[in-house]
């Protein structure tokens, strides 16, 4: 372990706001990437079914 | 084992579905180690203090950007020459990872330029290539949504993948061609100047975001199948 205390943890050493700035964005990043696969996945139940007229020629 | 049976989005289906899971608790149990080592055992750095534990995701979101966009560009290639829908679909699965992972090396650089360079931003051959893979990702994204017919959306959007793919060994050399602000790279087969324990720590990052990305894009994948082939019978099972 590296950290004396959980203050000097998240301050590290004067640089917390580079640090955590950059793993919260990550982490926000991440998450907002599954939620979104999520929403798509939910949206596919409520797509119309494809019809003859809804394929492109080349499918 | 014949894996072209596989090439059928029918066959394929269920095989990525299988397999997300199983990259998903890889890419925790890696991300946890990772993090571990990352925020909590590896020393504070001589010379860029804290800041340097910043390298724990910057480098895997740079390697996977482009990784990404090889496999975006090589996909893309295959739906185009052998006219293999599930290739091209594969290729538009892995565009919006490999953006958000473009976006998250520019981020993390960003945020670890300020206090070593001084500076958020500069226009080096690094920075600047990087930034140019981001644009092309969503150029790609773009010009395949502006299209209706979805085959044809994907020839014209492998053509653009296929002439961008040349600014990744761009980006690579980019820190040995050009003098450039951005460093050269620390890691190298057979001697790497980094102290063991970081090393270790970034490459279990650099496999979390691989696992990560494989179960994302596979779980979009299954997306994007089920979207352009639920006219098909066995489609309208998977939905059921």
């Amino acid at each position: 372990m590296n950290w004396p205390s959980f203050d000097a943890f998240v301050a590290m050493g004067g640089y917390g706001l580079y640090v955590w700035g950059s793993f919260a964005v990550c982490a926000l990043a991440f998450a907002v990437e599954l939620l979104a696969l999520r929403q798509r996945r939910k949206a596919l139940q409520a797509l119309p079914p494809a019809d003859a007229a809804g394929q492109g020629a080349g499918a | 084992m014949n894996w072209f049976k596989y090439a059928a989005p029918q066959r394929f289906h269920p095989l990525a579905g299988r397999a997300v899971p199983w990259f998903g608790v890889a890419a925790v149990l890696l991300a946890v180690a990772g993090l571990a080592i990352a925020l909590l055992v590896a020393p504070t750095d001589f010379q860029q203090g804290d800041a340097y534990r910043i390298i724990f995701i910057h480098v895997p979101a740079a390697w996977m950007s482009m990784v990404l966009y090889m496999a975006m560009a090589f996909w893309a290639a295959m739906g185009l020459v052998f006219n293999a829908r599930l290739a091209s679909m594969l290729a538009l699965a892995l565009a919006p990872t490999g953006a958000l992972m473009t976006f998250l090396a520019l981020w993390t650089g960003a945020l670890w330029g300020k206090p070593t360079w001084g500076t958020w931003w500069v226009w080096d051959a690094r920075l600047t290539s990087e930034l140019i893979l981001l644009f092309l990702y969503i150029g790609f994204m773009s010009l395949h949504a502006a299209i209706d017919d979805e085959r044809r959306a994907d020839r014209a959007a492998a053509v653009l993948a296929l002439v961008g793919a040349v600014n990744v060994p761009i980006i690579y050399f980019s820190v040995q061609w050009w003098n450039t602000l951005h460093q050269g790279s620390s890691v190298k087969l057979g001697g790497s100047s980094m102290a063991a324990i970081m090393l270790v720590g970034m490459l279990l990052m650099t496999l979390a975001f691989w696992m990560y990305s494989f179960a994302v894009v596979l779980a979009r994948a299954r997306c994007i199948i089920l979207e352009r082939e639920r006219h098909a019978a066995w489609a309208q099972g998977a939905l059921a």
